[in-house]
């Protein structure tokens, strides 16, 4: 039967056109076709590698702002605390030093004012001992006329004196 | 290229509008389905594209007949249309034979070789143009005919290639694309109204199964013919038996590819052809209401059948390579991790075969 015969010049030109056609499209068609696929998966792998290095690279730099954060909030406190510390330790001594001069300055007129009095009383010893002398002379003047009285007058002025 | 395109256009001369009788609408001779349906699916000197009731619209096509001893005649085939004779030449059942009984080498550009140069320049201009949209939207989506035809590309090369062959598939990539185009266009071709049934045509898928014999036979590895000549596992007295049965393994393969593409394509024209001609086998027109139905869900289901054995061609010539390339195929005992973790795909794939073989058998 016709159909289930192979005719011989059929044969021929199928398999003459069918390699032809083979070369061609292998050249022309398969290798940029499947190169060009290849290239775009090859880029697709590479873009989605890289979005999961960038995905780490983005999480470990968030990692590391987290422990910045903490590390300056961690230095705030500390420089808080150290202040705090600080003013507190000026207070103090502003407050000792203060006392301390306020004591000094009490001291000062304490003993200024001692001395005053000492001067004082220096000073109105002396003019007591002057109006004394001044008054003894005028007495003496008018009592020493007599010498027993004068000598009378000595001892008693000398126990007095003494009694001084 | 240009010189022979001309040549071919010169050598084909067309006639319409030729008042000769048709072979359907013939009044007094009855109407043979049998003989109309085989005209429709074998290949012809001419191209006939539809008769009227007076009239053929024909394309013959030219002969070239080579006579050993006496060179190369090449003239239009119109010149034997019709049971004439043309120098030592005539045309019986469409077989050209000489007048004198001597031996004739026919390389006429018959309708089935005019269909597959055309088919043929389609496929280069289509996948050329693919190509070229590559080059041009480096970078881009895929857009229009590339589009369309890209999944069945990265179908054939992932589904087939990959997991039929293994590590070694690239080689074998424009093969198989080849193959799966050409026969996938081709039966879709072979379904248009006054086309030729090329891919049903038995010596195609005969020169289609010769190339995937020698590709795999080329390719073939110790391993494959170790497994011909000296199956492992097999006591030496059994060779005897068994290396003539792998032998005739080797061409069943080949030969299965053959049959089942030439069987299914041709039955399916075959059917086509039957419930058309049931119209004309009860001289009624109201038959129409169920042959074209009919007809129709047949046309449908060759849609299907097309891609479908095309897909079946390449997947069984893919494995078949596969196995020829193999390395350490049953022995995995002294090398178990030299096997490139594909055994599980290719496990995969043959499971695919063996769910899609039972259909084919049953088509």
């Amino acid at each position: 039967m016709s159909l289930i015969t192979p005719e011989f010049g059929l044969l021929f030109w199928q398999t003459l056109i069918f390699l032809l056609l083979l070369l061609l499209l292998a050249k022309f068609a398969w290798k940029p076709i499947l190169g060009s696929l290849k290239e775009r998966e090859d880029s697709i792998d590479q873009a989605l590698k890289m979005a999961e290095q960038a995905k780490l690279e983005m999480q470990s730099l968030k990692a590391g702002n987290e422990k910045l954060l903490t590390d300056a909030r961690h230095e705030r406190d500390q420089m808080l605390k150290e202040g705090q510390a600080m003013a507190a330790q000026f207070v103090e001594q502003a407050k000792t030093s203060a006392s301390e001069e306020a004591a000094r300055i009490t001291q000062q007129a304490r003993e200024a004012i001692q001395q005053e009095k000492n001067q004082a009383l220096a000073e109105v010893k002396n003019t007591a001992a002057q109006l004394s002398l001044d008054i003894a002379e005028r007495i003496l003047r008018r009592e020493l006329a007599d010498p027993t009285a004068q000598q009378q007058l000595v001892d008693v002025y000398l126990k007095d004196v003494k009694l001084n | 290229m240009k010189r022979l395109l001309t040549l071919f256009l010169c050598l084909c001369t067309f006639a319409g509008f030729a008042a000769e009788p048709t072979e359907t609408g013939e009044k007094g001779k009855a109407f043979n389905p049998g003989e109309v349906i085989l005209h429709h699916v074998a290949d012809s000197h001419e191209w006939h594209w539809f008769s009227t009731d007076n009239s053929n619209f024909v394309t013959y096509l030219p002969v070239f007949a080579y006579e050993p001893g006496r060179g190369l005649s090449s003239f239009s085939s119109e010149k034997l249309a019709e049971g004439k004779t043309y120098g030592n030449f005539k045309l019986e059942h469409e077989k050209l034979v000489t007048l004198d009984g001597g031996k004739v080498y026919d390389f006429s550009i018959t309708k089935n070789v005019a269909a597959l140069a055309m088919s043929s320049l389609l496929l280069v201009f289509i996948f050329a143009s693919v190509a070229k949209s590559y080059n041009r939207r480096v970078g881009q989506a895929p857009s229009g005919l590339q589009s369309l035809l890209e999944p069945f590309v990265v179908f054939i090369r992932d589904e087939v290639g990959k997991k039929s062959i293994g590590p070694k598939y690239e080689r074998y990539m424009p093969y198989l694309l080849t193959v799966f185009f050409f026969i996938w266009f081709n039966n879709l071709l072979g379904l248009t109204p006054g086309a030729a049934n090329l891919s049903g045509n038995i010596a195609v898928t005969m020169a289609l199964a010769l190339i995937t014999l020698l590709i795999t036979l080329f390719s073939a590895n110790k391993n494959y013919w170790g497994h011909i000549f000296a199956p492992p596992g097999v006591p030496w007295p059994l060779y005897i038996i068994m290396v003539p049965v792998e032998l005739v393994g080797v061409l069943v393969k080949p030969f299965s590819l053959m049959i089942r593409l030439f069987a299914n394509i041709t039955a399916g024209h075959i059917i086509i052809l039957s419930f058309i001609s049931l119209i004309f086998i009860f001289r009624s027109s109201a038959t129409g209401f169920i042959a074209v139905p009919f007809g129709l869900f047949i046309s449908m289901l060759e849609l299907l059948v097309a891609v479908l054995q095309a897909y079946i061609f390449t997947l069984l010539t893919a494995m078949y390579i596969g196995s020829a390339v193999e390395e350490h195929h049953h022995d995995e005992a002294h090398s178990p991790d030299n096997d490139f973790g594909t055994a599980e795909q290719r496990g995969g794939g043959s499971n695919l075969a063996h769910l899609t073989r039972p259909d084919v058998a049953a088509h």
